[in-house]
């Protein structure tokens, strides 16, 4: 008996090994991507057998994928800022009132290199003020963000007086169109996608920002300077929402206060969340985030053909959300 | 001792598994009316699983508990609790905004006019439960529960018990937290609990209060229950040896490793809830940091560490004048910090062992920023390779490992710096005894390696057998000092609580120390 047990530990322990190895080729392939792309090939399913003739049609296609870029590249921006333990709630109100602000140095300076300048230069002061009332104010996240989502969101009407800046500058515009075939904004997203996933996987301040979100006391006490990170990253998430903005202005030929970019901040949560960025940050993938982008561009673009009312449509996307998150908590209760 | 024949409780052949471990093996217990026993084993041994089937948070595949001679089955905590069987798990489940007599009478506030809560009468009654126990000049009804000692939370949670008419009570490693002083005080609750009639069960690492106070000792090892033996007829160091499955020879394996180079200077050091704190560390020198709770230890390592602002004062390493405002600081200087709490302070617990053993190092792994792998790789498996941590490999999750596996892998983290000096804050806090063994081993070889090492510890017996001198210090300021050779635990506690002597027998609620 004792002997046996003597035994035993060494042999739990090569289970485990066992275990860990099978473990790590389903965590090569990602699990959680997996259940993803499944569930995209389910919606496409689903939504080719009603109006297939119209969604396999290459239009379409570059269509959703001209649609996802912005909602992809805001997510970019908010995955990461979850991941570091924050939410950036305004991050729709900074694309709005910073294609406003490309669309009037447009209209002053007819200068489109500028208009790119002045696009993520605006975009970085905001993330900056929300960086700063979160770090030296001490504000939760959530409060600030919803603070400055009105405020940008207001102040982008008051210069528009609610009205639409026109964008005439074709070569500004031409960011919209495509190359051999591929619109512009979805190569813009590729880039900044491959250029985010090496940023956070191989470089020591995108490993500090997993740590960060992990857990900020021990991060502190590792000597991670949490400040200086807080206010890179809603800069950062500043920045990326003004590439947003210079997207959504050359797409709508106008300075947009809020048509085009409301409701960003939403999908871009559900985005992360359904990719498997958790919610108290640490854990989650670019990669992830893409295909819970792609969910999205889908299911929207679906919705449409199939002739879901409106009003329906936020219903579902209100659930998509409600759903993910569901998922999450019992992904961590199963680990638990 | 008041044991009838008849066993208050019973537990007959319980097993338990989980996928890929079998978690508890053909346990067969027994607990007497008005006994204490006492359940040990190493981390991962049974002892929580067995609690937890106990409390009817987990149901047992195969055997039966027979309660008062009835074979009862608890599905859920709710049944175990209507019987009149609680557990109290370690970290005390308390509402930290409500009140205390909230916190005692969750979900059976006394009403009146329907649905309006009797405030009256909710104090007077909580008021009445903490006279029970002789408490009501020390916790307030009216206090709000942040406001008390993980020793006072712990009294809420087995007063919430005792209300309730509990018949077996087993308390899960209740001491952890706890100073000495506070540990003294729960054991005269639960010698009143015997006398009335209540069987115990007792989970605890610390043997020497085990001994003292338990009737029977029950030791599991990998799900089999090993022995059952009379307190009085057993010791530690067969307990040991029992619960690891071999000889103990030597826990504390000292030798003197000092040598004449000062590392650490301290001079003058006052910083929040410290004062003018002078003291030095030399190469190789394992320096102990004695005192009650709450007596400015851990400020101390903070401060040293930059985790908290220094207000005056200097410190030197290696003879330099060094200015620490923030822990980037600390660790330019030479100085590796395990912090207190594991799990709040020092794991990623969602990482993987790699990125835990690398964290403090990255911008040292990094050329233009990025990490080099292959170096990162080599860190962590020398972590585990060097620090004998049990990991299936190193992108395991540590919130999987042990209590003693993680703590290893976070004084990896500061080996992988190689330090001048390291500040240990409880670092065997909640791991089992072999992981503890090891840990005694390591300080000895990092200071024959140089190291200086500042160790602080509320086990007493630790800090005599590590420490090659002791700091004892009491209300933030150092009360005195003691060398190894003629340090006992009497010098030791006279130091640590001289303010106190006077009233020994009913110590005071001042600041820092909690009962």
């Amino acid at each position: 008996m004792a002997q046996a047990s003597a035994n035993d530990p060494r042999a739990a322990s090569i289970a485990g090994e066992r275990e860990a190895r099978g473990q790590s080729i389903t965590r090569r392939i990602g699990a959680q991507n997996l259940g993803l792309v499944i569930a995209l090939v389910v919606i496409v399913v689903l939504i080719g057998s009603q109006k297939g003739e119209i969604f396999f049609t290459s239009r379409n296609l570059l269509n959703i994928g001209a649609a996802v870029a912005l909602i992809g590249v805001v997510s970019i921006a908010q995955t990461m800022v979850m991941l570091s333990g924050g939410l950036d709630v305004s991050i729709a109100s900074t694309v709005g009132l910073t294609s406003v602000a490309v669309a009037m140095s447009l209209r002053d300076m007819n200068n489109p290199v500028i208009a790119l300048l002045v696009g993520l230069l605006v975009g970085s002061i905001l993330g900056f003020i929300n960086g700063a009332l979160i770090t030296w104010g001490k504000l939760n996240p959530v409060i600030a963000t919803l603070g400055t989502l009105s405020v940008y969101r207001g102040i982008g009407f008051v210069i528009t007086n609610g009205q639409a800046i026109g964008v005439t500058n074709n070569d500004f515009n031409a960011i919209a169109s495509k190359v051999f075939e591929i619109p512009i904004p979805l190569l813009i997203l590729i880039v900044m996608s491959a250029i985010f996933i090496v940023f956070l996987r191989y470089t020591d301040i995108g490993r500090n920002i997993y740590a960060l979100g992990g857990n900020s006391v021990a991060a502190r006490l590792a000597g991670i300077n949490l400040n200086r990170y807080r206010l890179f990253l809603y800069t950062l998430s500043g920045l990326i929402a003004g590439v947003g903005a210079i997207i959504l202005t050359a797409r709508a030929q106008s300075g947009q206060p809020a048509s085009g970019s409301q409701g960003l901040e939403f999908q871009s949560i559900t985005a992360a969340v359904l990719g498997g960025t958790a919610l108290s940050g640490g854990k989650g993938t670019i990669v992830g985030t893409l295909l819970g982008v792609l969910i999205i561009g889908t299911l929207n673009n679906g919705m449409i053909l199939v002739g879901v009312q409106t009003f329906w449509q936020e219903v579902a996307r209100g659930l998509l959300l409600v759903v993910a998150t569901l998922i999450q908590i019992w992904q961590m209760r199963e680990k638990a | 001792m008041l044991t009838s024949p008849v066993p208050l409780l019973a537990l007959k052949g319980i097993s338990k598994a989980f996928p890929n471990v079998r978690a508890l093996n053909d346990i067969s217990l027994e607990v007497h009316s008005g006994e204490v026993l006492a359940l040990l084993g190493e981390n991962g041994a049974g002892k929580s699983t067995l609690l937890k089937i106990l409390n009817g948070d987990y149901q047992a595949d195969s055997g039966e508990i027979i309660f008062e001679g009835k074979a009862l089955k608890f599905a859920s905590p709710n049944d175990a609790h209507r019987a009149g069987v609680r557990v109290i798990y370690q970290e005390p489940e308390i509402l930290p905004a409500q009140t205390v007599a909230e916190n005692l009478y969750i979900n059976e506030l006394p009403r009146r006019f329907g649905r309006f809560v009797d405030w009256n009468k909710l104090y007077q009654n909580a008021e009445e439960q903490l006279a029970r126990i002789g408490f009501e000049r020390e916790i307030s009804p009216r206090a709000e529960a942040w406001t008390l000692s993980a020793a006072q939370r712990q009294l809420i949670e087995i007063l919430r018990a005792i209300k309730s008419g509990v018949k077996v009570l087993a308390l899960d490693e209740p001491t952890s937290s706890l100073s000495d002083e506070e540990a003294t005080r729960l054991f005269a609750i639960i010698e009143r609990l015997k006398a009335q009639g209540v069987g115990l069960i007792y989970v605890s690492h610390r043997l020497r209060e085990i001994l003292g106070l338990a009737d029977r000792v029950a030791i599991l090892r990998d799900g089999q229950h090993v022995a059952t033996k009379p307190a009085r007829d057993t010791n530690e160091t067969e307990i040991m040896s029992l619960m690891v499955g071999r000889p103990l020879s030597n826990l504390f394996n000292r030798k003197p490793h000092a040598q004449e180079a000062v590392v650490l200077r301290v001079r003058g050091l006052t910083a929040p809830r410290i004062h003018d704190i002078s003291f030095e560390v030399r190469r190789g020198e394992v320096v102990g940091f004695a005192g009650l709770i709450g007596a400015g230890r851990t400020d101390l390592a903070r401060a040293l560490f930059g985790a908290v602002p220094i207000q005056s004062g200097t410190i030197e390493v290696d003879g330099k004048l060094v200015t620490i405002r923030k822990p980037r600081d600390a660790m330019r200087a030479g100085i590796g910090y395990t912090p207190e709490e594991r799990k709040a302070e020092a794991l990623f617990r969602v990482l993987s062992v790699r990125e835990n053993a690398s964290v403090a190092m990255l911008r040292e792994l990094s050329t233009l920023r990025f990490v080099n792998r292959r170096k990162e790789h080599a860190l962590a498996e020398n972590v585990v390779r060097t620090l004998n941590v049990k990991t299936p490999n190193i992108a395991q999750e540590i919130g999987k490992l042990s209590g003693g596996n993680q703590q290893k892998v976070v004084l990896g983290r500061w080996l992988a710096r190689s330090p001048k000096l390291l500040i240990l804050d409880e670092p065997t806090r909640g791991i089992d005894v072999g992981a503890k063994a090891e840990i005694y081993q390591l300080i000895d070889n990092l200071a024959e390696r140089g190291y200086g090492v500042i160790f602080i510890s509320s086990e007493l017996a630790e800090v005599l057998g590590v420490s090659d001198r002791i700091l004892v210090m009491q209300a933030g300021r150092i009360a005195g000092e003691l060398a190894r050779e003629d340090a006992t635990e009497e010098k030791l506690l006279n130091l640590a609580m001289s303010d106190h002597l006077t009233d020994r027998a009913t110590p005071q609620l001042t600041d820092g120390v909690l009962f």
